[in-house]
């Protein structure tokens, strides 16, 4: 039942994160909150199950990889990091994008555990594909994962990713598509649609897995499914809700970047408890 | 008149290092033949990388290599790796702080009657403007070798901006002074400053030797470090010069001329003319019949000078 234990306590972690997210920004007067609930699961299972990675070996050349190519979700990775080590709760909360911190909106690869800036969407992918083409060049069995959102795929330097991911054969690479449908103006598919995008990435060559990507075991088993498959990289469509874990925000658009007044953080936080209790 | 162009001189370079450093990976948007670099792809395919037509995925795939301690060599016509990438530039390697090494290839009006599409007369202004980046104009084939040298020893991104066909020698093997970040003085005189980079070093020599005949001494600097830019030398240079020309094939903003006279203006204010590519599309034709119109040759750098002095 190890594992099953280890789970539960996993599903129950996503809701403490997003907790630490919400007051990471309520503190700082702003963030991401939409994208950075609808990927947690995503998050809890990559740090806390399937990546080697850790403040102790963050140097090490064996090490997973991981960028946060949907930038702007840096609240979630922000409690992720906290919660793995490699940076101070306390210290994010008091100084997020206050005058002269190290805490942005966005990744800063000067601090721990964070390897390459982004903000500017689509740019994590192609970088991925260098360091999983480097690992192959090395000889070294570390992987690669790369988060985007959905809306972020129009930028067509993913593409131009998919098809060097392909080329090389990068089966040390994997590519989670935060798939919660909406972006800033509205559904992804009256902005700019995307479907049937499985069948778009396939077609790219890539291997691709739809699943719930709210459901820690769903991505579970789509995570070792990736590691098992060789000679092409693989695509994890995770399937969000924006705003997940709270009726205030789930699946509404003007939930990207809205800061809850604190009527509705009361109700968010409550929300979220409930979740995890029901969870632990 | 030599033969070889600066960008096989790079090439040379990387494949003596590779045979040594594994490290080393160059890479490719289709453009090998162009970059000369198919000797390097044809004796190191496992340390090259092909991105195919595709700018932005060229950098950053050379980001993710740098991260992993890969030293890439990424080369691309620098019209498209300065525009089409510039953000890849800006973000995954100045601001992510990676070993990147940029090679614009067919710099200028290199590609000629190609058009205002493949000419690069924005990027020393574009690159030079990024935190972070620095940017290289070698004027000879000596002079890219130890640029090459001694940007294989750091672990800083850097833009290198080379042209397409061979140019005159300004340097020669047995004396090619090279001190990183540090401009060469080729010419001493008082009477005007000559700050020239890439292949606009050689025209200015033509034009110092054109000038002593006829009395006038100028000063001829080799600024191949646009950035960053030494500050000093521009000063030296300007102090006591009635004038100081910049030369450069580059559009008139935001390059070469543009950071010598803010120096200039701040330090020893005197004259400055900027001798550039004009603000529209280029007329028509090879570098040198473009560079012969627009007077960017020894006599027509002259020829300003001496109007200048009046």
């Amino acid at each position: 039942m190890k594992g099953a234990d280890e789970m539960a306590n996993l599903k129950a972690l996503a809701y403490k994160l997003r907790q630490d997210a919400v007051d990471i920004i309520m503190a700082g007067g702003g963030g991401h909150i939409g994208g950075d609930m609808s990927v947690m699961e995503v998050l809890t299972e990559l740090y806390f199950k399937q990546m080697k990675i850790s403040p102790e070996n963050k140097d090490d050349p064996d090490r997973d990889r991981f960028i946060m190519s949907k930038g702007h979700s840096m609240e979630a990775f922000y409690a992720v990091l906290c919660q793995k080590g490699f940076l101070d709760l306390d210290d994010v909360k008091k100084r997020f994008s206050q005058f002269g911190s190290p805490y942005i909106g966005h990744p800063n690869n000067k601090l721990p555990g964070i390897e390459m800036n982004s903000g500017s969407l689509g740019h994590g992918l192609p970088v991925a594909v260098g360091m999983a083409i480097a690992g192959k060049m090395d000889r070294r069995n570390y992987r690669v994962y790369v988060v985007t959102g959905d809306g972020e795929l129009a930028e067509g330097s993913n593409w131009e990713g998919f098809m060097s991911g392909a080329m090389y054969k990068l089966d040390n690479l994997c590519c989670v598509i935060d798939r919660n449908h909406l972006q800033i103006s509205g559904p992804t598919e009256d902005v700019m649609a995307l479907d049937d995008l499985k069948k778009k990435v396939e077609a790219f060559g890539w291997h691709v897995l739809s699943v719930d990507g709210n459901d820690m075991d769903a991505l579970d088993a789509a995570f070792e499914d990736a590691k098992k498959t060789k000679g092409q990289p693989t695509c994890i469509i995770a399937n969000t809700t924006k705003g997940k874990g709270s009726s205030v925000m789930e699946n509404k658009a003007e939930w990207h970047h809205k800061l809850p007044t604190e009527e509705e953080y009361r109700q968010i936080i409550k929300d979220l408890k409930a979740k995890e209790a029901e969870l632990a | 008149m030599n033969k070889i162009a600066n960008r096989k001189v790079i090439c040379d370079v990387l494949i003596e290092h590779a045979k040594t450093d594994k490290d080393i990976v160059v890479l490719c948007s289709d453009s090998r033949g162009s970059a000369s670099l198919k000797p390097f792809f044809e004796a190191f395919p496992e340390q090259s990388v092909e991105a195919g037509i595709a700018e932005q995925d060229l950098v950053g795939i050379a980001a993710g290599l740098a991260s992993c301690g890969k030293k890439p060599f990424a080369a691309s016509p620098a019209s498209f790796l300065t525009t089409r990438s510039y953000e890849q530039c800006k973000v995954d390697c100045a601001y992510s702080d990676t070993n990147v090494k940029l090679i614009g290839i067919s710099g200028g009006i290199s590609y000629g009657a190609l058009g205002m599409s493949h000419h690069s007369a924005q990027d020393i202004a574009a690159m030079s403007a990024i935190p972070n980046m620095r940017v290289y104009l070698p004027s000879d084939r000596f002079q890219t070798a130890k640029l090459m040298e001694a940007l294989l020893q750091d672990k800083k991104c850097a833009y290198i901006r080379v042209g397409r066909n061979p140019v005159e020698d300004v340097y020669t093997e047995d004396n090619c002074p090279f001190n990183m970040n540090k401009a060469n003085f080729l010419r001493e005189g008082s009477d005007a400053a000559l700050i020239a980079c890439g292949e606009m070093v050689r025209p200015c020599l033509d034009a110092a030797d054109l000038l002593a005949a006829d009395g006038i001494h100028v000063s001829v600097v080799d600024m191949y470090c646009v950035k960053p830019l030494d500050k000093e030398a521009v000063i030296k240079a300007a102090t006591n010069a009635k004038l100081v020309l910049t030369a450069e094939e580059h559009s008139p903003f935001g390059g070469l001329g543009s950071m010598v006279s803010q120096v200039v203006a701040a330090n020893v204010p005197v004259k400055v003319i900027n001798v550039a590519l004009p603000d529209e599309p280029v007329i028509t034709g090879t570098s040198k019949e473009v560079f012969q119109y627009y007077g960017m040759t020894g006599e027509g750098i002259a020829k300003r000078v001496k109007e200048a002095l009046l």
